[in-house]
């Protein structure tokens, strides 16, 4: 019966392969069906009008223009921030610190930073921001909240990217009498670009996605600027993004438009994924180089 | 000293203060928690805040009890744990042993698109297709019982699977690189013993993976913990005991809940709720940075 050319099959063994091929299908059946469950209920919705307008009583219209534009503001302005900070840290963990206190502090600190839940984000950011910075709810508050919940997020991915580049670069450049700012700025960033700007669409993913840290910081104004001016006074007043709108009229009952929006964020997410997917692909071409 | 060498000082000065924002940020926010916490910890008590069972914060004479909402929250955990972990477990097993590169090239994006979904369509969906089914569940257990309160399926069990799955990404991810770790010749000796490749999966690899498995249980735990709007769309409005056809209210929940019309001791007994949730988490992170610790030793 046990013979090397006819093996016993074991029931066991069976069944675990079935139990791990279904485990495996539970993944595929709830990404396909999430898919196709937003775009079947919100493909109706989307409308030019939808995507262009705001809504208005008055004007009978339903739309979603002012959170786009309050989704990008907010990703724009914490991106500004956060990338310089968060990149720059890593490069002071990678190049300039030597192993010691302060390195395993801002270590520990940054996976913490990681850890905390958005919701506690949230709150920090509307008392700190909010309340003793005296910025109320605004795209400002949310943004510094924000700025701090995505920052590990860039200092580890631009981290991982920095230890990439050969060291016989940063011996090179000071060989031929570079100076540390020098070496970092020609030769290690640029040589580290495809994952800093992989961490950088993560984050932006990160903050497309945000819901918690933004309803109590940012608010939830859906109205868009009339004047060149207001643009600008808009950084200063409340704008509840893609999320927070999504979140209200599913409260609301308005289950049209939160599919509608369910499907924009899907878009976003989708396109965002695959831009990651093309950046690691380059990343691994240039590091066979 | 030269134009050139200030630049270099200047670039080192700022990258160690963008490097110590991190350190600063940590520092406030677990201030700020703490001192937005503990004032209603005083005012009520801290046993009739932390263990009291009933939570009436609009009522004529308001009581602040947490204790059924501090249970919710870690049975949640717990139960999404239980079948999250399994689930992700086998699945990160697909991914890193048994599955053909096909395959895998199918499964890996799913995970990661599952990861990169926005919570509040986790929330919506789990409106628009657990709630009704939970509902009819509900009618069904509970058409002889008329002292049931009718929740309309939002309740316990709807938030469990919305967190199960969740957590799915995230133990998948960090189990399956911590499989591939695994050092090929422990493999390869135990099925050159005549083990089954299944065999040596489950008394080989997965316990040599064991730390990086751990890993991503407590990652997940600290997710599910944290999760707020997705779960705060499916769970119900009132503060119960978990039980699965409860309407219930999470410490994350209740934050999204009623954060906006409180005031006064109200939200002062909200905030004392986020410093719960605070000190679970550091719990987690401090657990987390052991487990590592010791994976890295052996």
């Amino acid at each position: 019966m046990n013979s090397i050319t006819k093996k016993r099959v074991r029931i066991s063994d069976a069944v675990m392969y079935g139990l791990i091929y279904l485990c495996a299908g539970i993944s595929v059946l709830l990404i396909a069906g999430i898919i196709i469950y937003v775009f079947a209920k919100g493909f109706s919705q989307i409308s030019w009008e939808f995507l262009t307008t705001t809504t208005s009583v008055l004007k009978g219209t339903v739309g979603i223009a002012g959170n786009i534009l309050n989704t990008l503001y907010i990703i724009v302005l914490t991106m500004l921030l956060a990338t310089p900070i968060g990149v720059g840290a890593a490069i002071y963990l990678n190049e300039y610190a030597k192993p010691g206190r302060l390195v395993r502090m801002i270590e520990l600190a940054t996976e913490t930073l990681a850890g905390i839940p958005s919701i506690i984000f949230g709150m920090f950011g509307m008392m700190f921001f909010g309340t003793t910075l005296g910025l109320k709810y605004s795209i400002l508050t949310g943004t510094l909240t924000l700025t701090l919940m995505v920052l590990p997020l860039i200092t580890r991915n631009t981290q991982e990217a920095l230890k990439t580049v050969p060291n016989s670069y940063r011996h090179g450049a000071v060989g031929l009498g570079a100076g540390k700012w020098y070496t970092i700025r020609t030769i290690l960033l640029p040589s580290a670009m495809p994952g800093i700007i992989t961490g950088a669409i993560l984050a932006v993913g990160r903050i497309v996605g945000e819901s918690a840290a933004l309803l109590y910081t940012a608010g939830s104004s859906d109205l868009l600027p009339a004047t060149a001016q207001a643009y600008l006074d808009k950084i200063l007043q409340p704008g509840g993004t893609l999320t927070i709108q999504l979140y209200l009229s599913a409260q609301d009952g308005e289950f049209d438009v939160a599919f509608g929006i369910a499907l924009v964020l899907l878009v976003i997410v989708l396109a965002i994924n695959m831009a990651t997917k093309f950046l690691a692909k380059k990343f691994d071409v240039n590091r066979l180089k | 000293m030269g134009k050139k060498y200030m630049s270099e000082t200047i670039a080192k000065v700022v990258f160690t203060i963008f490097a110590i924002v991190a350190i600063v940020a940590v520092c406030s926010i677990t201030v700020y928690m703490i001192r937005l916490g503990t004032p209603a910890l005083l005012e009520v008590g801290v046993i009739d805040l932390l263990f009291g069972t009933e939570w009436k914060p609009t009522a004529g004479e308001p009581v602040f009890g947490i204790f059924y909402v501090i249970l919710t929250s870690i049975a949640g955990t717990v139960m999404a744990l239980l079948i999250g972990v399994p689930v992700g477990l086998l699945t990160a097993v697909f991914l890193a042993e048994v599955g053909n590169k096909k395959l895998v090239n199918i499964v890996q994006p799913a995970v990661e698109l599952l990861a990169a979904v926005p919570s509040v369509i986790y929330g919506l969906l789990g409106i628009m297709i657990l709630k009704p089914f939970m509902y009819q569940l509900e009618l069904m257990i509970y058409k002889d019982a008329p002292e049931h309160q009718f929740t309309g399926g939002a309740n316990f069990i709807s938030a469990i699977l919305v967190l199960a799955i969740m957590i799915l990404p995230t133990v998948i991810n960090i189990s399956a690189s911590s499989i591939r770790a695994v050092q090929p010749s422990i493999k390869s000796a135990s099925l050159a013993l005549g083990a089954t490749k299944i065999q040596t999966i489950f008394k080989v690899v997965l316990p040599a993976a064991k730390s990086g498995i751990m890993t991503a249980v407590v990652l997940g735990m600290g997710r599910a913990l944290g999760e707020a709007m997705a779960i705060a769309m499916v769970a119900g409005g009132a503060v119960n005991l978990p039980l699965p056809f409860n309407s219930v209210r999470f410490l994350t929940t209740l934050i999204v809940g009623e954060m906006s019309y409180s005031s006064g001791l109200h939200r002062e007994a909200l905030f004392t709720i986020g410093l719960v949730l605070f000190v679970f988490i550091l719990f987690v992170n401090i657990f987390l940075t052991r487990i590592i610790k010791k994976g890295e030793a052996e």
